[in-house]
Order: structure tokens, then sequence, then C-alpha cells
């Protein structure tokens, strides 16, 4: 009985998402600067993370660090440190919260944040030179962090 | 094919091998004129840097030559162009710029010192803002869009005519609070990727920023000609550009806020060598 009343719960959950709980950027709570809870609700996928971080239209976190395991990614930048060994260095919740608000953890990093949706000089719509619109969004969506997060906690050496 | 292939891995091995430093190299204008491309910070950024670079030093090895030698720069075409306006005659009043000027050499010196305060009009102005108010106060003729055609080839003709000399902008006196406002732009952290100019320009200084070699962000080589876009380019539009690039809402070519930047920019260049027009990528 309670068995199948768990299976029932979760195959509901992974067919309708509505329990799978997404944090808004507004409401991240950061403790030192690292975040427990997954921003989506659900876990990565670190493929995909892979992907967001050597991509120039999303992560593009290539533009500042080496990554030794994207050698395919030409062009990268040497404004942060390498991300290899990130995952010997940092938690998960750590990681959580670098990607999602740099600055909760480096004060005054160059490091964007990226899932952040206020407090901006002038926000633009993306690179288009004009004032942003509705349209505004953080720069990764919660599950995108997550993604990049699981492909962070790869990174050992 | 080939080359094609050379020239990428040309690129990958500079990306690679990059080091957080400028080249050390020499700018000799056509064979006589020596530049100073590196010099001791001017007292007012002294607290920043301790010493301001020229952009020519941060370019790759081709892009160094081609700004060597006047007739390997095809910024010269345009101030070729800039050179017959100057004596052409345009306007109700039927003046050229030579009506009231000599030739274009009777100007060296004068673009070291812009922007820079004008008592009459009690404002800070620009080059462009300058050769503006001849035009249409003098000269009876329209005012020529800012940084479009007539008017960075004029700029860049005028900076050819200084060339060698050093960047000499006062930041004292009246225009001292434009300078403070374009100061306080500079610091400012802009748009959704919150980056300011310090943070490149100063702060990250020959390193690798993705495919670009970030140099100091300085003016003394404006206009520049781009290969990327093979015409030449004003420091508002490089600044609307920089500002662009942090998903940010950028200020317009010839706005205040420009002016003030560009009044703050060219400050931080004190000592180097009016270089413009100068070659970039
Ligand atoms: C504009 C530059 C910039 C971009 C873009 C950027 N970072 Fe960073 N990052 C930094 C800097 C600088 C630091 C060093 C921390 C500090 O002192 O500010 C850093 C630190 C980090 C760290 C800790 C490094 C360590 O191993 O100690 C991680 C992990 C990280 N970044 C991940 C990312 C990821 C993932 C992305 C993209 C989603 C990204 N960064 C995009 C500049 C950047
Ligand atoms: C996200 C990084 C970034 C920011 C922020 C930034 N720039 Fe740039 N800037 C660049 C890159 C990349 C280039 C091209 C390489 C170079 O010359 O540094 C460049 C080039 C320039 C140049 C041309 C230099 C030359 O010699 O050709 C100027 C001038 C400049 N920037 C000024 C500014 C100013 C002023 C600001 C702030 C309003 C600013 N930049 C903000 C990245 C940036």
């Amino acid at each position: 009985m309670k068995i199948s009343l768990i299976g029932a719960v979760a195959v509901s959950l992974i067919a309708s998402g509505a329990f799978a709980e997404e944090v808004l950027p507004t409401a991240v709570a950061y403790t030192d600067g690292s975040v427990e809870q997954s921003l989506s609700g659900t876990s990565g996928d670190a493929a995909n993370g892979r992907q967001i971080v050597g991509d120039k239209k999303q992560g593009n976190c290539v533009a500042c660090h080496e990554v030794a395991d994207l050698a395919d990614v030409p062009f990268q930048g040497e404004i942060g440190p390498a991300l290899d060994g990130a995952a010997d260095r940092w938690s998960e919740a750590e990681l959580r919260g670098i990607v999602a608000n740099a600055k909760m953890m480096f004060e005054d990093s160059m490091m964007p944040s990226f899932y952040k949706t206020e407090g901006f000089i002038r926000p633009g719509n993306a690179y288009t030179g004009e004032a942003a619109d509705d349209t505004f969004g953080p720069l990764l969506s919660a599950q995108q962090i997550e993604d990049v997060v699981a492909y962070l906690s790869t990174l050992k050496e | 094919m080939k080359n094609f292939t050379g020239a990428i891995l040309a690129t990958l091995l500079t990306t690679t091998f990059a080091v957080a430093e400028p080249v050390d190299d020499n700018l000799v204008l056509n064979e006589e004129t020596e530049m100073v491309t590196r010099t001791a910070a001017p007292a007012h950024v002294s607290d920043a840097l301790d010493e301001v670079m020229s952009g020519w030093l941060f370019r790759g090895t081709e892009t160094r030559a081609m700004q060597a030698d006047d007739f390997d720069n095809p910024g010269m075409i345009f101030v070729e162009q800039a050179q017959d306006t100057w004596v052409t005659a345009d306007g109700s009043e039927g003046k050229s710029c030579s009506s009231c000027h000599d030739d274009m050499d009777s100007m060296a010196g004068v673009k070291a010192t812009y922007p820079k305060w004008n008592e009459e009009a009690g404002e800070v102005r620009t080059l462009q803002m300058q050769v503006n108010a001849c035009r249409t106060e003098r000269m009876g003729a329209e005012a020529w869009k800012y940084d479009k055609g007539d008017a960075i080839n004029m700029e860049a003709a005028l900076s050819s005519v200084s060339r060698g000399l050093p960047v000499n902008v006062a930041i004292d006196g009246p225009a001292q609070s434009m300078w403070e406002k374009g100061k306080e732009l500079y610091y400012t952290r802009t748009g959704q990727l919150e980056l300011s100019c310090a943070n490149c320009h100063e702060d990250n200084y020959g390193n690798m920023i993705r495919a670009d070699h970030l140099s100091q962000g300085q003016i003394n080589g404006f206009p520049v000609y781009r290969l990327k876009n093979t015409k030449l380019n004003g420091a508002h539009s490089r600044f609307k550009g920089c500002i662009r690039d942090t998903r940010a809402e950028t200020y317009k070519p010839g706005s205040e806020e420009f002016i003030a930047l560009e009044l703050y920019v060219a400050s931080r260049g004190n000592g180097l060598s009016v270089e413009g027009p100068s070659i970039r990528n």
C-alpha cells in the first residue's frame, strides 16, 4: 500500500512536473554564498550543462574561463580561474551559489550573476543596446543552472 | 584552404599562448616619427595604473605594421577625402574650412587637446562638435551626423596632422565636472552582465576575453579603421559597442554621457602619442 502510493506520487511528479518547485530568481536562499536546494526541483543533466558552458549563446562561461575538458571549444578566456578541478574545490551547493550569483561568494566579482533579475543599472534587451522589455529574464533558467552545476560537479582532477 | 587553416592555427596559437602582456615593440610612423605607445600614467590615474599603453601594443603583428606606414593604412584614404572637403565650400555663406583656417597642417596639435571646454558656448566640446559649430555658425552649413561619414573622416584628418604629439587633455577648471561625470560612467557596472569599463580595461588588460585580447581601451588612436567593417569608427561608437556587450541599454554617439566619457577616457591617455587613424581588426 505504502509503496504503491509513493510510486503513484513519483509518477505524477514526473508526468506533470507540477510538484517540481522552481525557485524564482528573487527567492533564492544563499548561505555564505551557497545554495542547498535545487533551483528547478529536479537534478541537472551534466551533458547539457557541458553544452551550456561552452556555448556563446548560452552560458558562454569560456569567455572568461578555460576548461580543459572543453578542448574542442576554441577561444577560451583567462579572466577567471580555469574550471578544471572545480568540483574538488567546491561542493555542489557552493557551485550552485557561484553560478546563480557569484557576487554572494566573491565580493564585487566580475563574474555575471546568471540567476538574477533585479538590481541592474540600465539593463538591456540582450545584446541589442535597447532597453530591457517584458521578456527580460535571468541569463540562465533554473534548469540550465542545475545542468551547469551537474557538469561542474564532474570536473575533478 | 591552406591559408585559411594557417590563419585559424595562428589565432589558436596566439589564444593558447597569449601572455598577460602587450607586445614589446616600438611604433615609428613612416620611418620617421617615433610614437609614444607606453608611458608613465598621468597623476589622475596613477592610483589605478602604473603605465598607460596604446591599443596598438595589443594588436597582431600585421595590424601593427599596417599602421606604421601611411601607404598601407586604409584609414588614410578617408583622410584624403576629408582633405578635399577641407577646401570645398559648403552652406549659405559660401565658405570652406580653409576660408577661415590655413591648410590642414595648421591644425597640428589641436586634436591632442580635445575634448575641451569652450568658454563662449559654456560647454565641453568634442572635436566633432567643434567642427559642427564651425559648419552651422560660420558656414551656414548643416551639422554632420555624429561619428558618421564626413564627421569621422574630418576627425581622422585633424588627428592625422597631430600624430606623434602627446595627448594633453585638460581635466581641471570648468571641464572638471564633465570629467567627474565621465569617471563615474567609467566605473559604473552596467547591464545584465554588470560590467564596467574598468572591469575589462583596467583590471584585465592583457587577458583574453573569449577571442579578444583586452587592451586598456585608450582612445589616442581614434578614429580607428576596422578591418571588420572597412571604415573609420569613432570613440563614441566604440563606447556604445562595449556598453551593448554588457547587455545594457546604451547611450547615443554625441550624447552628454559620451562627451563626458570621451573626456575622461582621453585624459587616461595623456602622454601617449596621438595615433589616429589607427588600424584595428
Ligand atoms: C565575465 C567573466 C566571467 C564569466 C562570463 C563567468 N565567470 Fe566564473 N568567475 C569569474 C571570476 C573573475 C572568478 C573568480 C572569483 C572572483 O574572485 O571573482 C570566477 C569564479 C568561478 C568559479 C570558482 C572557480 C574556482 O575554481 O575557484 C566557478 C566554479 C565559476 N566561476 C563558474 C562559472 C560558470 C559555470 C560560468 C558560466 C555559466 C562562469 N563562471 C562565467 C569570471 C567569470
Ligand atoms: C565585457 C568587456 C568590456 C567592457 C565592459 C568594456 N569593453 Fe571596451 N573593449 C572590449 C574588447 C574585447 C575590446 C577590443 C579589444 C581591445 O582593444 O581591448 C574593447 C575595445 C575598446 C576600445 C578600443 C581600444 C583600441 O585601442 O582600439 C575602447 C576605446 C574601449 N573599449 C573603451 C571602453 C569603455 C569606455 C568602456 C565602458 C563604457 C568599455 N570599453 C567597456 C571589451 C570591453
